[in-house]
């Protein structure tokens, strides 16, 4: 016979003042196999605790039914103190009578209260007759990670988990690791320059000893459980021998064919079609776009493996495909900018002279098409009044997306004061529908931008945009003055919409991490947990969670590192055993629960005679790879699967004392 | 044929990570329904299989709640479409075998959905309680 005890908790008067604790202790008395109860004011302080202990210990117990707050709250308090005492602790179970009953029970007559206190604690009671002592499992863990991106993010993530002592493997879809960081003129709300702060931590992480870069790269298949992802990375041809190339580029300049510079964002502007993105890549090697080579598109030219000294250049590069096996994984994806061509009004890619915010940001750029002068793409001239209009495709649920891009408020005040910093007799305008301006020195960046630099801030939204003369003119609303206007600009800038990185989806199916109706990645919670994934060891950094700016990203991709590090530093790990457990001798490899597990974790193992040869097949549990969903025990047919610390017999013990 | 004084009996089974959640905020929200539902905490709706609800119903349930994370939402990835699929061929077996459907419901809870879980919990009570004691059930189980 079990010898149980039973905690009544009143929480001090949380659950006393609807439900009769003393009573519900007495009524649990009667059940066979308990031996000790007991209500107390706060079971989970010191003190409570101890006295627990101490009765475990006493009344010689095997067993524990603590009636309290949620098992969220304290069932882990519980299950150590029993451990303490000497008990299992998965021989400690909670009955939750505060969230679910005396807080939603109002009845201060503490009938409603304590009867349904009495049932669920029963309940409880006579499914932890049915516990098994548990215990936790450790499995190995490979302390090697990956980051994926190399944006600010994954950079930031990288550099932190290298400078701990772990290896680290960057992939970087690009021929140059930066990301959009990487194409910005300065920065909010300091106005340093972005790529002097960035290039030199692109240049500490492609020389730290830890980082193996792998840039031109693409994560491909992704398998395993956390300490133990197997990964598969495309390393896409480059047509340039790494360990030869010096980076001298003399191919770049004699190359006599040029394609569209994805980099400088607006078509028109070309680059080599031996490249590197910009002139401060990190790794400072060229590759051949092999799209628009002529040598590969009709086998001409090779002058590129003409003039390169180290004899670099080979044509006959295959793609390589790389398998790592690492412990944990940091995404740090990033993002993409709307494509605004369907909002008409606006007449992006139809009038020349209204461009992205990003593209601005070139223009501004020293290093950008213009040398950092501002002007306009259509006949080159320096544009003497400049619309920014704000929330293109953000805030609009009915053509865009219903979120805030977080940035724009911030980026369109720094486009006005670069804009006035180089055009002294030049007008900004900005079409704004609310200022967000949330963040350390944002606000009074903002009203900088408005009172010192003069930028014209007008409430309300443009209807239209249209060339005439030569102007772009913008005609809106400003309805803080309930009137109609009609700007004659030069130049409209647009602030256009944060989405999640195109591909960003399947990227989430390969790494079995969830997404938003969006595209961007799931925190495990908003709040307490806004690294981690749902999935173990997969951790977010950046853009690819949501519109963050660089402190954020950079925020972020420390955080995420630091979870990688506190991971990395355990010597293996340590799971819960909710784990699924196949009977062998009832299993009849029908491989429905391998088909259902989400986790891949159902392996098919053979059974072997005495000669060697195999006998029947069976299921199996990869126990590093379980999560515990149980899905597989429902689909069993043959009742051969149960789940521990969830088992059927725990189940229908808890219904059988439904009555 | 209602007794006097009865009140329908539910058993609601729910997952840990959502729906366990929406209905802790409930609570910690102060929010009040009806208490005539006893909740059976499993990892994942995946998990439920369709016998614990006939079981339920014969342990002398009147009604029974299904409800976890929403499509997309499921902590183990895919658990709850299981269920949902689960769900739909057994909601029709119960039908097919005379049982009035106003005593399974199922739903979706996400752990910021206090006010759904309660506005749920008092709906499945009304609906069962329209429905009337499960005699029909109890009879065959002497």
């Amino acid at each position: 016979m079990a010898r149980i005890g039973v905690f009544v908790c009143q929480c001090g008067n949380n659950i006393a003042s609807t439900v009769d604790t003393q009573k519900v202790a007495e009524e649990m008395k009667k059940i066979p196999g308990v031996v000790y109860t007991q209500d107390y004011k706060f079971m989970c302080s010191a003190v409570g605790q101890e006295l627990l202990k101490k009765v475990v210990k006493e009344h010689r117990l095997d067993g524990i039914v603590v009636a309290a707050c949620s098992p969220h709250m304290h069932e882990k308090t519980f299950r150590k103190a029993c451990e303490a005492a000497g008990l299992n602790p998965y021989r400690c179970e909670i009955a939750n009578i505060r969230e679910q009953c005396s807080w939603v029970h109002h009845d201060k007559t503490k009938k409603t209260g304590t009867l349904k206190s009495t049932d669920l604690t029963r309940m409880t009671i006579e499914r932890l007759k049915k516990n098994k002592p548990l215990k936790t499992i450790n499995i190995p863990l490979k302390k090697k990670a990956l980051v994926i991106g190399g944006g600010i993010a994954g950079i930031q993530a990288a550099l932190d988990i290298a400078e701990s002592g772990y290896e680290v493997i960057l992939v970087e879809k690009e021929p140059s690791i930066g990301g959009h960081m990487a194409q910005l003129s300065e920065t909010f709300p300091t106005m340093d320059c972005s790529q002097c702060i960035l290039t030199p931590k692109m240049v500490e992480l492609s020389m730290h000893e830890k980082v193996r870069l792998l840039t031109y790269s693409e994560v491909e298949k992704v398998e395993g459980y956390i300490g133990n992802f197997r990964v598969q990375i495309r390393k896409k041809a480059k047509s340039v021998i790494e360990d030869l190339c010096t980076g001298c580029g003399e191919c770049i300049e004699k190359c006599p064919f040029k394609a569209d510079s994805e980099f400088e964002v607006m078509k028109g502007h070309k680059r080599k079609v031996i490249y590197v993105p910009f002139p401060q890549a990190v790794p400072n090697i060229p590759v051949i776009d092999r799209e628009h080579c002529p040598k590969f598109l009709k086998d001409k030219c090779g002058i590129c493996a003409k003039v390169c000294g180290p004899k670099a250049i080979d044509y006959s590069q295959q793609d390589e495909i790389i398998t790592e096996e690492v412990g944990a994984i940091v995404v740090a994806t990033g993002y993409d900018l709307m494509p605004v061509e369907s909002f008409g009004e606006y007449g992006y890619g139809r009038i020349k002279d209204v461009v992205s915010g990003l593209y601005f940001e070139r223009l501004a750029s020293a290093s950008g098409p213009t040398g950092g002068e501002i002007r306009r793409p259509s006949d080159g001239k320096v544009p003497e009044t400049v619309v920014f209009i704000q929330c293109v495709g953000s805030r609009d649920p009915k053509r865009g997306v219903p979120y805030c891009s977080k940035i724009c408020c911030m980026y369109s005040a720094k486009h006005t004061m670069l804009y006035k910093h180089k055009v002294h007799h030049g007008q900004a305008y900005v079409f704004y529908m609310d200022i967000r301006s949330g963040g350390k020195r944002y606000d009074e960046f903002v009203r900088r931008a408005i009172e010192e630099e003069g930028a014209v801030y007008l409430r309300g939204r443009v209807s239209s945009v249209y060339e005439r003369d030569g102007k772009v003119i913008v005609e809106g609303a400003d309805t803080l003055s309930g009137t109609q206007v009609e700007i004659e600009a030069d130049m409209v800038v647009l602030a256009t919409a944060i989405v999640p990185r195109k591909g960003a989806k399947e990227l989430a199916q390969r790494l079995g991490i969830s997404y938003d109706t969006y595209g961007f990645y799931n925190e495990s919670h908003p709040k307490l947990r806004p690294v981690e994934t749902n999935t173990a060891g997969i951790f977010l950094a950046g853009t690819c969670q949501g519109p963050m700016d660089i402190p954020d990203s950079v925020a972020q991709g420390s955080a995420a590192a630091s979870k990688v590090i506190s991971l990395f530093s355990r010597e293996d790990l340590v799971r819960e055993p909710i784990l699924a457990e196949v009977d062998e001798r009832v299993c009849n490899a029908c491989w429905d629960c391998y088909y259902a597990c989400p986790y891949s974790a159902i392996e098919q193992h053979p059974l072997k005679g005495r000669d060697g040869s195999i006998v029947r097949w069976v299921a199996r549990v990869n126990e590093g790879a379980c999560q515990g969903c149980g899905v597989c025990v429902a689909a069993c047919r043959s009742k051969a699967i149960d789940l521990k610390g969830y088992t059927d017999e725990q189940v229908y013990a808890a219904i059988n004392a439904l009555v | 044929m209602e007794e006097k004084g009865w009140e329908p009996r539910i058993v609601a089974f729910v997952c840990n990570w959502c729906t366990y959640a929406g209905a802790d905020l409930a609570g910690t929200s102060r929010l009040e329904y009806r208490p005539e539902v006893r909740i059976i905490k499993l990892p994942c709706t995946g998990r439920i299989d369709p016998l614990f609800i006939i079981k339920a119903f014969e342990k002398g349930a009147d009604g029974v709640l299904v409800s976890g994370c929403h499509p997309g939402d499921c902590h183990y990835t895919s658990g709850n479409y299981h269920a949902r699929r689960r769900w739909i061929v057994f909601r029709e077996l119960l039908k097919f075998a005379g049982i009035d459907l106003r005593r399974v419901h199922f739903s979706w809870v996400s752990a910021s959905e206090a006010l759904k879980w309660r506005d749920l919990i008092n709906e499945v009570i009304e609906t069962v309680r329209s429905a009337g004691p499960f005699e029909a059930y109890r009879r065959l189980n002497p």
